[in-house]
């Protein structure tokens, strides 16, 4: 029993840090159609300035924000100044946002070399709790909890709040929300740095339970993927379940197949899209 | 108010505007007429900042917005009331009537649902569920409530039943009560002739033909050559 929960939460919480990536990717692709392969950059960049940050200053909120907050300005240079050229234009974005991810990761092994950093958890959280019969690190717990809180948070976003309404109005008719006012350049401004920050946010806080590495960027790239196509593109809540979902596949695969790798996550995300081809939240 | 001068609209290639030059007065209702495919939602297109001409200018308010962002040209004044409606599937009539809201003007939340008052008991509803008649009140509901100084409505009354057509000629008539400009592109001549103060007559991307309702509803020669009655 213990040995379940523990997979199970261990699933959730690296499901969570999936989400964290995942909801930008959905979102920017929802508004913009962009597919946005440079996230697994900014999730990796994110992850080595949150490193950087904590052994300068031994802060992990101060990491934590640093590097989300760098990468929020570095997706907005790249939609201002090379995005934005190309809109709706597939081809040429997808090769765009593929030379971005090549070019961070040759500029992140230039900087940080090939050798893989470790990222110390916070001292609040550098601990064990039990949990009925056993003991689980409580860092594994607080992601959990923090990613369920970005959630709803970016629920209510949506949701809730006239830019939340802004933003939906724009992804069912561009054209008409512009002519009506809305400022839809600078709606894709702000949800490409919203999506750069929460790639950023799940590199730092990822960082401590699945380290910072060359090739992470890669690596959370593919799982991102399978979990936008699962739950479906442009879907929030997608994003989440989806985020679970390859979590707790990926986690009993390595346990269970540590041989068969990605085959665990890849096999049942074919099935879903034989299913439904368009995710289980996404529209169409 | 809104001055047009020769403009020359494209779709990549596809030459559609061939010279449009149309003035509208302060205040005026101007009805813009013509038969399928000439360019009158184009016309909008262009003056909305859409699809902007390749030559020629647009002048609002003495302001040259002829290549302004679509965004900015709404914000200066200019409200669209679009070809079949296209209200956002994923709003509520609610959120229709708030996220465009703009200046503090005579329209606001609660003028507009005085004004059509169908849409009260759906505030909750998504637009995308509404009957086509309430759909095209949410279109009309979500411009007015940015206070524009010129409203383009095109083909507001298009797939309308007839009670949802008099519900929106009383709003044309408030609207014109308080001075607002109205662009009124229309098929429906009866409709576009009770509220135009002046009438434009289009065909194969220009204006052919500019008269009084009153004198265009006795001229059957241009009603048969260019609307086809
Ligand atoms: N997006 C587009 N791309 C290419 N051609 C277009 C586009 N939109 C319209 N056209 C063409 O431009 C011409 C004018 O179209 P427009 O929609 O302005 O006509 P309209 O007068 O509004 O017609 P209707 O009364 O049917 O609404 C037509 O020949 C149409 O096929
Ligand atoms: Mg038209």
């Amino acid at each position: 029993m213990a040995f379940w929960l523990i997979q199970a939460l261990n699933g959730i919480s690296f499901g969570m840090l999936l989400f964290l990536l995942a909801a930008g990717l959905s979102l920017i692709y929802g508004l913009m159609k962009v597919l946005n392969l440079t996230h697994g950059s900014f999730y990796l960049l994110g992850g080595y300035i949150g490193v950087a940050v904590v052994r300068t200053t031994g802060s992990f909120v101060l990491a934590t924000l640093a590097g989300a907050f760098a990468i929020a300005v570095v997706g907005v240079v790249m939609e201002r100044f090379f995005l934005r050229r190309f809109h709706l234009q597939e081809l040429p974005q997808a090769l765009l946002t593929f030379g971005f991810l090549f070019i961070f990761s040759d500029l992140a092994m230039v900087i940080w070399g090939s050798d893989p950093e470790t990222m110390p958890k916070p001292a609040l959280f550098d601990h064990s709790v039990q949990l009925g019969g056993f003991y689980y690190p409580s860092y594994r717990l607080f992601i959990i909890a923090f990613g369920l809180a970005v959630a709803a948070f970016l629920w209510w976003l949506q949701e809730g709040t006239r830019v939340g309404a802004m933003v939906r109005a724009s992804v069912d008719n561009e054209e008409v929300a512009r002519a009506l006012g809305i400022n839809v350049s600078l709606l894709f401004s702000l949800v490409f740095a919203l999506g750069a920050f929460l790639a950023a946010l799940g590199g730092v806080m990822g960082g401590p339970i699945v380290g910072v590495y060359p090739g992470a960027d890669f690596d959370v790239l593919l799982l991102g993927f399978v979990v936008v196509i699962i739950g479906g593109l442009g879907s929030l809540k997608g994003a989440l379940f989806g985020g679970l979902a390859v979590g707790l596949l990926d986690n009993f695969g390595k346990v269970f197949f540590p041989e068969l790798a990605l085959f665990t996550v890849f096999a049942p995300m074919a099935l879903i899209l034989a299913w439904r081809p368009s995710g289980l939240f996404g529209h169409e | 108010m809104l001055s047009v001068r020769d403009i020359h609209t494209y779709y990549g290639d596809s030459y559609v505007l061939q010279g449009v030059t149309l003035e509208l007065v302060p205040g005026q209702v101007v009805a813009l007429l013509g038969r399928n495919g000439v360019g009158k939602t184009t016309l909008a297109r262009s003056i909305l900042g859409l699809t902007p001409p390749k030559r020629g200018t647009i002048v609002f308010k003495d302001v040259d917005i002829t290549r302004m962002p679509a965004h900015k040209i709404a914000q200066m004044g200019i409200g669209l009331v679009p070809q079949g409606r296209q209200v956002f599937g994923s709003l509520t009539v609610k959120e229709h009537l708030q996220v465009t809201a703009r200046g503090r003007g005579r329209w606001n939340f609660d003028r507009v649902t005085e004004l059509f008052p169908n849409l009260r008991s759906r505030m909750r509803s998504l637009a995308g569920k509404l009957s086509g008649g309430e759909q095209q009140m949410l279109a009309a509901g979500r411009a007015l409530v940015a206070n524009p100084a010129l409203l383009v409505m095109d083909e507001p009354t298009e797939g309308l039943a007839p009670m949802m057509v008099r519900e929106l000629g009383r709003g044309i008539e408030s609207l014109k009560q308080v001075g607002t400009s109205i662009l009124l592109i229309e098929q429906q001549l009866a409709f576009a002739l009770r509220y135009a103060d002046v009438v434009f007559i289009m065909s194969k991307g220009r204006i052919v033909h500019r008269c009084t309702p009153a004198e265009l509803a006795a001229d059957a020669q241009t009603k048969a050559r260019y609307l086809g009655i």
